[in-house]
């Protein structure tokens, strides 16, 4: 059972974005930052065990000439083997920050070149693997960027070009040593997924098809990926071959952010149907493969939700946000 | 952020627009014959062909400045005046109106279905005039045309850009406070029962899989809410049944229009702040605005048909004390078109208004030397 905790009060509403909710759990210093986004700006806040906020700071899109500034569309915590970069894309480019968002890195303008005229022009999904920092694009591509251990000597290695939709969300687990397993996984508008074993060239593993909804969030552990759909169903793929092993029907809206805690595996999904859910994940002992089962359900009343992130690995706390809605909903179990 | 997102917002607000004025138009018993010209003034102007042209084309949504002045020129494009009171009244019940209607939705693309309910109520008010009428079925297929293929991430899109669009907004509807669909802090009520949307399984079931495929076992789990399967799809064609109720005319002569002026929101500061620049239109939106200007006619208050005075509210005191006390946060800012003479020195102005010369038949005796300015005057 989880009881509510104190909620975090925000400077600015969530925008109704997917993912839009990254935490990075500082357990050194008993110390929790909150990252979401409101609009043409993003807010990074710090809170100490009970919710009282300590520190935060406002980061706006590059490039606000024209009559509207443009949209961030997420904010990520990338960590990487001997540094945490904070990575905010928006409608211009992908700007990358130290970690506290004090000072900014990288900056990288999206090239709308080849963006047909009915297209939008955007960066979206962010996640590390390894010691690169993969960004989805407008466009399908996914930027991946070679990170130093410190610096701004950032550098563009590699473009992967499989996807023909928008990139939504993009999901990594730490390498497992053999050469063909799987690391990162991509997912898009139309559904698709593309699962990548991470290096100096990705190598794509295998692709699992879409269905004629977008696949709006994906978590990856231990070659198991679970991934959220726009028709509310939660779907776990064996990373290896594609297959799928679990489909749930877990919400009535479309399915805003998953989230997982690896030490349990535990799985959290929350939707536009003011609903989270959490699942255990695990592997039946005779045959290996994937089950889930349903732990906790937790409804927000009238909050369309669009960010939710488990605050510690072992998924004993969990924070939410909300369209409109100008706090952070913090919960922690009994 | 989706570029095809300004039709859409258009179309229902001005079809909220004029599913209000056509209530107030009897409440306040206008004569039959002014109010019908109002309403094919109102529509014909709005779904004039140049301005939808410029409309449907791919671009950003407009800043809210830029929005609410084409609602005050469209609302002013026939015999009727509203005092800025009822004007800022007007939009408020459009913007909530719509945004309760986007959020709702069941999937993205049911935007479209509310968007198709607008257009067949527009139609219904339309009399005796089928230019106008043909000119509302083309925007129709215009709009079928381009947004019938649309992908549902592309949809998904649309949904967030609007949403985005009208975020923080939580002004109070009475209608809303009594159909118990808003709350009385200004926030939408999102029931957690109801029919499912089309395409999505009802919530509750885990099916597991082997690695050849086959179901190897079945569980339920309880949800929390309690939903039923969707009945059906709503059709697009021109004539059919929507099954969406959202976007049809919830106001009739009995039910009055009012707004809680309080500020719900409390996080004022947190809205984003436009910025109040003396030039703060792009190019796109004065080509909006000047097509829409140039598609109107000129109507002069004390011409052939004497104009009259529509208020919002129940009495004329009523309405001057809403505009003294109206929030200044709640204020919207209006373009003065005065402030933009600059703007004339653009090529593409000039070039729009040659156009009309040639090309635009109801503009009333224009000679190229007229001043552009001196007949915004008369507006």
């Amino acid at each position: 059972m989880f009881r509510r905790e104190r909620s975090i009060p925000l400077r600015g509403s969530a925008a109704a974005l997917c993912n839009n909710l990254s935490v990075l759990q500082l357990p050194s210093c008993n110390l929790t930052h909150f990252g979401v986004v409101h609009g043409p700006s993003a807010q990074l806040l710090s809170a100490a065990p009970e919710g009282v906020p300590l520190a935060q700071r406002q980061l706006h899109a590059k490039e606000g000439a024209g009559v509207s500034p443009p949209l961030i569309t997420q904010i990520h915590w990338c960590v990487l083997p001997f540094r945490v970069l904070l990575v905010l894309t928006s409608q211009r480019g992908i700007q990358m920050y130290e970690s506290d968002g004090s000072v900014m890195v990288y900056w990288h303008a999206l090239d709308a070149g080849d963006a047909s005229l009915v297209q939008a022009v955007f960066a979206r999904g962010i996640a590390a693997s390894g010691h690169y920092v993969c960004v989805g694009t407008w466009a399908g591509r996914v930027l991946v960027f070679d990170i130093p251990t410190k610096g701004p000597n950032i550098v563009l290695s590699e473009e992967l070009a499989r996807h023909q939709t928008p990139i939504t969300d993009i999901a990594t687990e730490p390498a497992q040593g053999q050469d063909c397993v799987a690391d990162t996984v991509t997912a898009d508008d139309s559904g698709l997924l593309c699962v990548w074993r991470s290096g100096p060239k990705f190598k794509l593993l295998t692709q699992i098809p879409g269905f004629g909804v977008p696949c709006s969030s994906v978590q990856l552990w231990q070659g198991t990926i679970a991934a959220g759909y726009g028709n509310g169903q939660v779907r776990l793929y064996e990373a290896s071959t594609g297959t799928i092993h679990v489909q749930i029907n877990a919400h009535a809206r479309a399915i805003c952010a998953l989230d997982l805690a690896p030490e349990v595996g535990k799985l959290l999904s929350a939707a536009e149907d003011t609903f989270i859910h959490i699942w255990k994940l695990s592997r039946s002992p005779e045959g290996g493969y994937i089950e889930v089962e349903h732990c906790h359900g937790e409804c927000m009343p009238d909050t369309q939700l669009c960010g939710a992130r488990f605050c510690d690995p072992s998924g004993s706390s969990f924070a939410v946000t909300g369209y409109d809605l100008a706090e952070i909903l913090r919960f922690s179990s009994m | 952020m989706s570029i095809r997102t300004l039709p859409l917002l258009f179309l229902n607000l001005g079809g909220e627009m004029l599913y209000i004025l056509d209530q107030r138009l009897r409440a306040q018993n206008i004569p039959g014959d002014k109010a019908r010209k109002v309403m094919n003034d109102i529509i014909s102007t709005m779904f004039n062909q140049k301005f939808m042209e410029e409309l449907f084309k791919p671009q950003e949504l407009y800043s809210k400045k830029a929005l609410r002045t084409v609602y005050d020129r469209l609302a002013h494009a026939s015999i009727m005046r509203l005092n800025q009171a009822s004007m800022d009244k007007l939009y408020d019940l459009m913007t909530m109106a719509f945004k309760y209607q986007v959020l709702l939705c069941p999937r993205p693309k049911d935007v479209l279905l509310v968007t198709l309910n607008h257009l067949d109520a527009i139609k219904g008010l339309i009399q005796d005039s089928p230019t106008i009428l043909h000119q509302v079925d083309e925007t129709f297929r215009q709009l079928t045309d381009i947004y019938g293929g649309l992908s549902a991430g592309e949809f998904q899109l649309i949904r967030q850009t609007l949403l985005i669009f009208f975020q923080d907004l939580h002004i109070r509807v009475s209608i809303f406070l009594k159909d118990k669909v808003q709350n009385s802090n200004g926030r939408f009520v999102l029931p957690v029962s109801g029919p499912v949307p089309w395409g999505t399984e009802v919530p509750g079931l885990i099916r597991t899989f082997n690695h050849k495929g086959e179901e190897v076992k079945k569980t339920e789990f309880k949800h929390g809410g309690s939903y039923v399967a969707a009945p059906k799809e709503g059709s697009l064609e021109l004539y059919g049944d929507r099954v969406l109720k959202l976007g049809t005319n919830m106001y009739s002569a009995n039910r009055p229009v009012e707004t809680h002026m309080s500020a719900a929101s409390k996080n004022l500061a947190s809205r984003t702040q436009e910025s109040i620049v003396p030039n703060p239109l792009a190019k796109e939106e004065l080509n909006l605005l000047a097509r829409l200007i140039g598609g109107m006619e000129m109507q002069k208050p004390s011409g052939p048909e004497p104009g009259f005075r529509l208020n919002l509210f129940t009495t004329d005191e009523e309405e001057e004390q809403a505009a003294l006390t109206r929030p200044e946060e709640l204020s919207y800012e209006v373009i003065n078109i005065q402030a933009t003479q600059d703007q004339l020195a653009n090529d593409e102005l000039a070039r729009i208004m040659g156009e009309f010369e040639i090309t635009d038949q109801s503009r009333r005796n224009a000679s190229k030397g007229d001043d552009w300015l001196a007949m915004m005057d008369e507006l």
